[in-house]
């Protein structure tokens, strides 16, 4: 980290860890992270929103925050999420990491799991509230921005978008910095209108992506990306 | 419950399974302020009643699912991949005698899956005289379709319960097809890699599938694009290497069920240095990636 990274929001602290300055959060251990009392230290390399923390990327987290997080495996990252922020919606469609993430779930009571597919957002729309204020996604599958658009609609309108896409989830054989191309402008696209039955105007109008970031210091051929709806 | 209401709207706050199975089987299309409806609808006396309960229907809800879907061996993936291949194929065929067919009397016949939906959808042969069955079999050819669809959902889910690291390197339906036309992931694990890298080849499917080129070096494993985006004098090497990876990850899924991240970065490198090849020759080669991104490209 530099001294000119914008401040972690509230909840998220850099602490003297093990003999570290690190990145920490209050809540109980999940991965085997070292801590420090209550504080738990957010491994970087073991999480895409850890990795745009410590990159200094303008995430816009203050904590508190409703968020709606896609991709949340075992929970490594969105328990950190839980200890700092409010409500926290956990989708994830695999079972064998979903059941560790029940024991995650255990210890945090706002942070609510959800075996569900996030490219089909209905079959989780009557359990996750409108207007959250962040979405964190870290999918690593193919359709990364369709995924993103498709998940629009629950995010407010000041809402951000903290997305990591994964290169090789695209294709594998193809140039990282030409995969991270097609996706940002899949994302800025607007798709107004173009679904069946869907009222003139609203939903799929696209993000404007605000900044982005190589995250390979900590994870080889993942960017990070800070988005709001448009 | 109908489509526009919340998961708390049909049961009351003590009834927790039928909470966790609304969140289960609910759907919406667009989310609400659902806390604030709930508290206004008073299922719960304030937000933070509500998140309690919420919290409890979710983990309910989830702990049932996974232990449902846990129980899922490679036998019902088999027979999965297989009814779904089945209703493609059945989908497609049918699909052209509906063409022969509905040409006879609809102007506007095309052919092919796409348009039994668009006759299906139409009414445009309503009254025509002899048209009904026309209509019934386009109808037919759409369920066989949707079918084949969700079957294709169904796998997509559960390879990587079964078989979590070739489902992250073949793609869930690849890795799937590999465990079938072995006859089950253990038989998968025990073959050599050089067995996996050509089988499908001798399938009938397969030569359907391709369509457009051959190369008895490669079985189905050609439709990943580690083989597909090599041009093809290093073909044989790509599908060598991306054979020997996906062997060791049916294997480890069958022996150990640890998850293996490094093997997909592996994996590209190894493709990556085989296709610089074809740079430092100052050649792209004929790839038939071109604009294709997909990493498995099946029906
Ligand atoms: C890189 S991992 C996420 C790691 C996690 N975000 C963390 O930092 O702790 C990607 C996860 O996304 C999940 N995933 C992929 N496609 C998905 C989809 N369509 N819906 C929900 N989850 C999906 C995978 O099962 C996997 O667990």
């Amino acid at each position: 980290m530099t001294d000119d990274n914008p401040e972690p929001p509230a909840g998220v602290e850099y602490r003297d860890i093990a003999g570290e300055r690190r990145l920490a959060t209050r809540g109980e251990s999940v991965y085997g992270e070292p801590t420090d009392g209550e504080w738990r230290a957010w491994n970087p390399d073991r999480s895409k929103l850890g990795a745009m923390l410590e990159s200094g990327m303008d995430t816009g987290l203050e904590g508190g925050e409703t968020v709606l997080y896609l991709g949340a495996a075992s929970g490594t990252t969105v328990s950190h999420v839980a200890d700092f922020a409010g409500p926290t919606y956990a989708v994830e469609f695999a079972p064998r990491p979903t059941r560790d993430l029940l024991s995650v779930v255990d210890s945090r009571p706002r942070l609510f799991p959800l075996l569900k597919d996030a490219r089909k957002p209905e079959t989780y729309a009557h359990v996750v509230e409108a207007d959250v204020d962040v979405i964190v996604q870290d999918v690593a599958t193919r359709g990364q921005a369709r995924v993103a658009l498709e998940n629009r609609r629950f995010l407010a309108a000041g809402g951000r978008l903290l997305l990591a896409i994964k290169a090789r989830s695209e294709d594998v054989t193809r140039d990282p910095d030409a995969v991270f191309e097609d996706v940002l402008a899949e994302l800025e696209v607007e798709r107004e209108g173009e679904r069946e039955g869907e009222r003139e105007g609203e939903r799929e109008g696209g993000y404007e992506v605000l900044e982005t970031a190589r995250l390979d210091e900590y994870h080889v051929d993942h960017l990070g990306v800070v988005a709001r709806p448009r | 419950m109908t489509d526009t209401d919340g998961w708390f709207a049909d049961a009351t706050r003590d009834d927790e399974e039928g909470l966790a199975a609304a969140v289960r089987e609910g759907s919406a299309a667009d989310p609400r302020a659902w806390p604030r409806e709930a508290v206004e609808a008073g299922f719960a006396a304030d937000e933070d009643e509500y998140y309690d309960a919420l919290h409890a229907a979710t983990t309910a809800a989830t702990r049932r699912t996974v232990a449902e879907l846990e129980r899922a061996d490679d036998r019902q993936l088999v027979h999965a991949v297989r009814a779904m291949d089945d209703c493609r194929r059945t989908a497609n065929e049918l699909a052209e005698r509906l063409a022969e067919w509905a040409g006879t009397v609809d102007t506007e016949a095309a052919s092919g899956v796409e348009y039994a939906r668009d006759l299906a959808a139409s009414d445009r042969l309503d009254g025509e005289p002899g048209a009904e069955p026309i209509t019934s079999l386009a109808e037919r050819v759409v369920d066989l379709a949707d079918e084949a669809d969700d079957l294709r959902e169904y796998v997509e889910r559960q390879t990587p319960a079964v078989a979590p690291n070739l489902a992250a390197l073949a793609g869930p339906v690849l890795a799937a097809r590999l465990i079938s036309l072995a006859g089950g992931l253990e038989s998968l694990a025990k073959k050599p890699s050089g067995t996996v890298q050509v089988l499908g080849a001798e399938d009938a499917l397969f030569a359907h599938l391709r369509g457009h080129a051959s190369s008895p070096k490669h079985g189905i494993i050609y439709t990943h694009d580690a083989v597909r985006g090599t041009r093809a004098e290093d073909r044989g090497s790509a599908s060598r290497a991306l054979a020997g990876k996906l062997s060791i990850a049916a294997r480890v899924d069958h022996y150990s069920g640890d998850l293996r991240p490094e093997l997909e970065a592996e994996l590209g490198e190894r493709i990556e240095a085989i296709q610089a090849r074809a740079e430092a020759e100052g050649d792209d080669g004929d790839t038939e990636a071109g604009t294709e991104t997909r990493g498995e490209s099946d029906d």
